[in-house]
């Protein structure tokens, strides 16, 4: 793309900045903090206000709503931050394109995978029905 | 990249005084990992084991109260305090708080000594409780 000398100086560098794109990304890594402070605070308050830290304890706890749906957001957002964080350090430590590709979608599949199995294991918890 | 390798690079760790900051900063980014890494990985372990057996709930209860698995709670317990605290600094200084050399040193230490202060606090609870 040569626009020539006759570019005005913004249309010149348009287009040969940084990527274009992030604010998002740096946006939603602030905002999920602010919920995993709350959501954090919840879940560190909730195991000091449970009666034992046992299995019966911890099932009956996640299989109530009160329980089971701020788990499960937490659970999301954490990998989301995660997430969010982990592609910062990539993006800062390795510049190689094809291994920063490669190592971002590994962190995608390993974020995406553990957060499912988590939510299986909640949903178990909550409609599996055994004690 | 390959003409990178003999331009100038800007001034980089090792060259600065160490001060509080910098210790909060890399600590941010080491415990963000280690609870991304370790972190996220117990917590699907933990909500795996209590929707499973109570043998899969042994196999966690006998790994999470072992003294090694211990030490590697209270590890974790620490770094999501320290990564809680330097994590609302960093959302403190995104709002433009906190620039200025003396408040910024001082609300470095504040997270390190409340990250400790915190652990130490929730063990003694936990430990208190088991015993």
């Amino acid at each position: 793309m040569s626009l020539g000398t006759s570019a005005t100086p913004l249309g010149r560098v348009r287009g040969l900045g940084p990527s274009g794109e992030g604010g998002e990304h740096w946006l939603r890594e602030r905002v999920t903090s602010v919920a995993l402070v709350l959501l954090g605070s919840w879940l560190l308050a909730s195991l000091l206000f449970l009666p034992a830290l046992d299995q019966a304890t911890f099932a009956e706890w996640l299989r109530m709503p009160s329980g089971a749906v701020p788990m499960a957001l937490f659970v999301v957002i954490a990998f989301a931050h995660a997430l969010d964080g982990m592609k910062v350090v990539v993006d800062d430590y390795v510049h190689d394109d094809g291994s920063n590709f490669a190592l971002n979608t590994l962190l995608l599949f390993a974020a995406v995978g553990g957060a499912a199995l988590a939510l299986f294991a909640l949903g178990k918890i909550a409609f599996g029905g055994q004690a | 990249m390959a003409d990178s390798r003999s331009r100038p690079m800007s001034p980089h760790l090792g060259i600065w005084k160490w001060g509080p900051h910098m210790l909060v900063s890399i600590l941010h980014r080491v415990t963000g990992g280690a609870l991304t890494v370790a972190g996220l990985a117990i917590l699907v372990w933990w909500l795996m084991a209590i929707a499973q057996s109570g043998e899969a709930y042994g196999k966690f209860s006998a790994a999470s109260t072992h003294w090694a698995g211990t030490v590697v709670l209270i590890g974790l317990t620490w770094a999501f305090f320290q990564h809680l605290l330097s994590g609302v600094r960093h959302l403190m200084m995104d709002s433009g708080l906190g620039f200025e050399i003396g408040a910024n040193k001082r609300l470095a230490i504040v997270t390190v000594i409340g990250s400790l202060l915190l652990t130490a606090a929730l063990w003694a609870w936990i430990l208190g409780r088991a015993a």
